[in-house]
């Protein structure tokens, strides 16, 4: 299968075409009830993440809360 | 004494003091101090996930946003769509609607940008966000917020993290007389003495961050908060005295020997 390079938290990540963004939140042990899912600068919905299929050049933006004033 | 509850959005806090999560040594240390500051609602920042390290641990394994209420902010935003972005992702990660907005104009002093901070503002409560906007002791901007649809005032006290306390009481007098939202003192808080006198002046709360997170004791540092945020409270409700500039006897004049 093909594979595409796509950009995770700024981070080039390779990946099978067309694979699952769930299957990428899987594999990165992501607590999705925590976070908080932007693909290509859109949030999306975290429970059509099975939905969403993967493709070049895809930019996702994990992210959680931490500490701050 | 009748209940004298802090009511933001609606919802009845008895804590006036908020209490920030950044700056501290570890999550422990945050969550202890939190717990002697006795602050019921803290302010996160939402930054992104570290992908490379799974194992890192998680702000809400520490604090648990169902007992503590989490106040998203946009700290290190410069202009209104950054802002924008990150509290639309702060509403996604759990359905925070409360937020606290801070657009900054000025890296080195930390200033907020008051022009963005108001469009800011307009566009959020448009989105059924309830905001808390972070600004300047500017009674004219506070006002033009309020009429945006704000949900409290936090005007500065002082630049962030500067500790210099409130260095214009008369502005914050002002604001506080003229409002009916709730005014938070937001920033530059260096001591507890510091959170009575905000008290004293009326404000209805305080945000502190690096007057604890950076004491050489936190823990007392947050106790010394929650104490001074009480006696400051109860102070201004007990209606001071007139100032005089003569004395006046305590003693009773009459029946001397």
């Amino acid at each position: 299968m093909k594979k595409i390079k796509i950009k995770v938290n700024g981070k080039v990540k390779t990946v099978l075409n067309n694979s699952k963004l769930f299957d990428l939140l899987k594999n990165l042990n992501i607590p999705i009830k925590k976070v908080a899912i932007e693909l290509n600068q859109e949030i999306i919905d975290k429970k059509r993440s099975t939905n969403i299929k993967l493709k070049k050049d895809d930019k996702i933006e994990i992210v959680h809360f931490i500490g701050g004033g | 004494m009748k209940k004298d509850k802090l009511i933001i959005a609606k919802k009845k806090f008895d804590s006036r003091l908020i209490v920030g999560t950044g700056k501290y040594k570890n999550m422990a240390e945050c969550a202890k101090a939190i717990k002697f500051s006795g602050a019921e609602i803290v302010t996160v920042a939402v930054r992104r996930v570290n992908i490379s390290n799974k194992n890192k641990p998680l702000l809400m394994d520490y604090i648990d946003p169902k007992k503590i209420t989490y106040l998203p902010n946009t700290a290190g935003c410069f202009n209104s769509k950054d802002a924008l972005r990150t509290l639309r992702l702060a509403r996604e990660i759990g359905g925070w609607k409360l937020v606290k907005l801070e657009v900054l104009g000025d890296k080195k002093n930390l200033f907020p940008d008051m022009i963005e901070t108001l469009k800011t503002t307009e566009v959020l409560t448009k989105e059924g966000f309830r905001v808390m906007v972070y600004c300047n002791d500017d009674p004219l901007m506070a006002k033009r917020l309020e009429n945006s649809g704000a949900d409290a005032i936090m005007p500065l006290a002082a630049p962030i993290g500067s500790g210099l306390g409130i260095l214009n009481k008369i502005n914050i007098k002002i604001i506080r007389k003229q409002t009916k939202l709730p005014v938070i003192i937001d920033a530059g808080l260096g001591q507890a003495s510091d959170a009575t006198i905000a008290m004293e002046l009326g404000c209805d709360g305080v945000l502190v961050n690096t007057a604890i997170a950076k004491a050489k004791k936190p823990f007392e540092a947050a106790l010394a908060f929650k104490n001074a945020v009480v006696a400051g409270r109860q102070s201004y409700n007990s209606g001071r005295i007139a100032k005089t500039l003569m004395g006046n006897p305590s003693s009773p004049t009459t029946g001397i020997i």
